[in-house]
């Protein structure tokens, strides 16, 4: 089984702070991580290579320092890195990512494709999908587990707020993984070792088949209106009151909003 | 930033040491880094408290490659440069000094010697399970009455007829000695002090645990007794590990990881103190604000940056394999002794709180007692560099 497994490298919006003067982020030392739901879907592949025999490449699009999460992906076990740059993909938005994302892919010839559900930065969870869209494959989001049935199928968990639907798809197919499906491993001493010895294959746009017109800032038709961050809302009321008395002021509140 | 417990983001970098550093030096600190925060601030109190060793992570710490990782791949190593086993030194007694020093046992203690000594078929025996963690080792050089003076030792190695010797003698203050599948043991023979590998079980051969230490309590400590101990030449004696000098050169390697692994606790210690300093409030102002604080974190930051790149010159140096062992000892002998000023200073600045195990500021001022006599006394380290530098050799 040959898998692939789309990562982004984001800032850690655990350590990004606002100025509060402009409003805007601070992202002066703020470190750049693999994106969370991307880590979970890397591990998902290597749980699969420990098991199977499964190949894993991590394919990241990105300018030249996101080889940093690729060599990170490498130093975890992955076998093999892609990096899909070029200034003329700058300013993509998830359509433009999604049709350059699925002509790599298309050079991969992947059995599966493994997504993080979303990134910690965009938080569209858009480009899996769309990815899976350009490509004909079918998709499941969200999915919480999953396990091998035979060399061609897979039995995978969809979650849902309040539930889960049990799938059996059929390989070649895409999936979006969730953060909480498993705890990724550590990279290794001999892996760190080993992923500086191997290359990474960067592909610019003359490396794949895709419409220049549909990519970078001019392909992308989203755009950005405003941008701001929300206002903080006033502090909340506290009242010590027995649970009665407690959820009568809750209905009352409620009521003067017209909630309820 | 995140509390004590949690641990700290960055490591402190005062004067930019992570400029000085690849990106595979980075990798690798940040992989530790990891580790320690997830695996290790957890329950190192708890341990610390119950006088118990975390067990549970030798095996992963050895799944990680953490032991012998600047040794060739073919014997479990991972190639990795000095420096980049420097940080790693420097995260994990960010943790505990007593989790780096099972690690300075196991990797340089142990598996060097077995490497720069052991024959081919003791390397391939023991040197892979080491790396991963299979099996542990320890290192018997000190004796109850030859600590700074080895030379001196009481163990005697006797040969036998038919391939064998039999060895006599106790050894003491060994790391690791009680939980150790095998112990490399420094005897006097007729010719000259050599190298041995005892087996745990073999007859005559015990390691009782010693009790009742204040420092490293989430380390385990020995005596190794050696009572006629009757063991294979071919399995046990290093063949090239000829004189003292051998030992030494075992000390010098576990003396340059020292050197960078104090800067982890002290590092730990000037964080923790910065972080409390900032949100303790006394007559209405955080205690950060108040110029004798300050003075603290100055003289703090100024020695912790200082060793830093102290330590990062000296690992430079020994990847060109150009570090002498007095510049070794000169590293040791200072930042052990700055870490240990630094938890104390720290201490001072968290007042009462200092002393409780909410803190891991306590904890490391007490285990760097320890390491600032181990591996060669802060004493006789200054009379190495003495050495070094007068061409006069104090200490004999």
């Amino acid at each position: 089984m040959k898998i692939v497994v789309c990562v982004k490298q984001v800032p850690d919006t655990t350590e990004v702070r606002i100025d509060p003067a402009t409003g805007t982020l601070i992202r002066d030392g703020v470190p750049s991580i693999i994106n969370p739901d991307d880590r979970a879907a890397l591990e998902t592949a290597l749980v699969l290579k420990d098991t199977t025999g499964a190949t894993v490449a991590v394919l990241s699009m990105g300018p030249p320092q996101a080889e940093a999460v690729l060599r990170e992906a490498l130093a975890m076990g992955a076998d093999e890195a892609i990096l899909v740059s070029d200034r003329r993909f700058g300013g993509s938005d998830t359509w433009a990512t999604s049709l350059t994302l699925a002509s790599a892919l298309r050079r991969l010839q992947a059995d599966l494709v493994l997504c993080g559900r979303q990134a910690i930065d965009g938080d569209t969870a858009q480009v899996g999908p769309q990815v899976a869209e350009h490509l004909g494959l079918p998709l499941v989001s969200y999915v919480g587990s999953l396990r091998p049935e035979g060399d061609r199928h897979l039995i995978v968990k969809r979650m849902f707020e309040d539930g889960h639907h049990v799938l059996r798809v059929q390989m070649p197919c895409l999936l979006t993984i969730l953060k909480d499906m498993n705890t990724p491993r550590y990279m290794s001493a001999p892996g760190i070792f080993e992923a500086f010895q191997r290359p990474i294959t960067t592909w610019t746009l003359d490396d794949l088949d895709v419409d220049p017109s549909q990519i970078g800032l001019k392909g992308s038709p989203t755009r950005v209106k405003k941008s701001y961050t929300k206002g903080t809302k006033s502090a909340g009321k506290v009242y010590e009151v027995d649970p009665r008395e407690g959820a009568r002021i809750i209905v009352e509140n409620l009521r003067e909003k017209f909630i309820i | 930033m995140a509390g004590a417990s949690a641990g700290f983001t960055h490591f402190t970098d005062f004067m930019g040491l992570e400029g000085l550093l690849t990106d595979e030096e980075r990798m690798v600190r940040e992989a530790a880094r990891a580790f320690v925060n997830a695996e290790v601030l957890p329950i190192i109190e708890q341990h610390a408290q119950a006088q118990t060793f975390p067990a549970h992570l030798i095996r992963a710490m050895g799944g990680l490659g953490f032991f012998g990782p600047t040794l060739p791949e073919a014997y479990g190593g991972a190639g990795l440069s000095s420096v980049a086993y420097g940080l790693l030194m420097y995260e994990l007694e960010r943790g505990d000094s007593g989790l780096r020093s099972f690690a300075s046992v196991q990797g340089a203690l142990v598996m060097h010697p077995i490497f720069a000594y052991g024959s081919e078929a003791q390397k391939l025996h023991w040197l892979p399970r080491l790396a991963k963690g299979e099996v542990v080792g320890c290192f018997g050089l000190t004796e109850p009455d030859f600590g700074s003076n080895p030379g001196g030792m009481l163990t005697r190695a006797e040969r036998l007829e038919g391939g064998k010797w039999r060895l006599n003698g106790t050894k003491m203050w060994i790391t690791n000695g009680t939980v150790a599948d095998v112990a490399v043991v420094w005897a006097q023979t007729p010719e000259g002090i050599r190298g041995f590998l005892v087996e745990k079980g073999t007859p005559g051969f015990r390691a009782p645990e010693m009790h009742g230490k204040w420092s490293l309590r989430a380390s385990v400590t020995s005596e190794l007794v050696l009572e006629d101990v009757v063991v294979d030449e071919a399995a046990s004696l290093l063949p090239e590990a000829q004189g003292l000098k051998a030992a030494l050169s075992c000390l010098t390697q576990a003396r340059y990881g020292i050197a960078w692994g104090v800067l982890g606790a002290a590092d730990a210690c000037y964080q923790c103190a910065l972080d409390y300093a900032q949100s303790r409030i006394q007559f209405d102002r955080p205690i950060a604000a108040f110029q004798l604080q300050q003075e603290k974190f100055a003289g703090m930051v100024s020695e912790l940056a200082k060793g830093q790149l102290l330590a990062l010159q000296l690992g430079r140096l020994k990847d060109a394999g150009k570090a002498t062992p007095a510049q070794v000892s000169l590293a040791k002998m200072n930042n052990t002794h700055m870490a240990l000023d630094i938890a104390r200073k720290a201490r001072t600045i968290l007042g009462a709180n200092g002393i409780l195990d909410e803190y891991p500021v306590m904890r490391h001022m007490a285990n760097l007692e320890s390491v600032y006599t181990y591996e060669g006394t802060h004493d006789i380290h200054a009379l190495i560099v003495g050495q070094a530098v007068t061409g006069h050799a104090a200490y004999l």
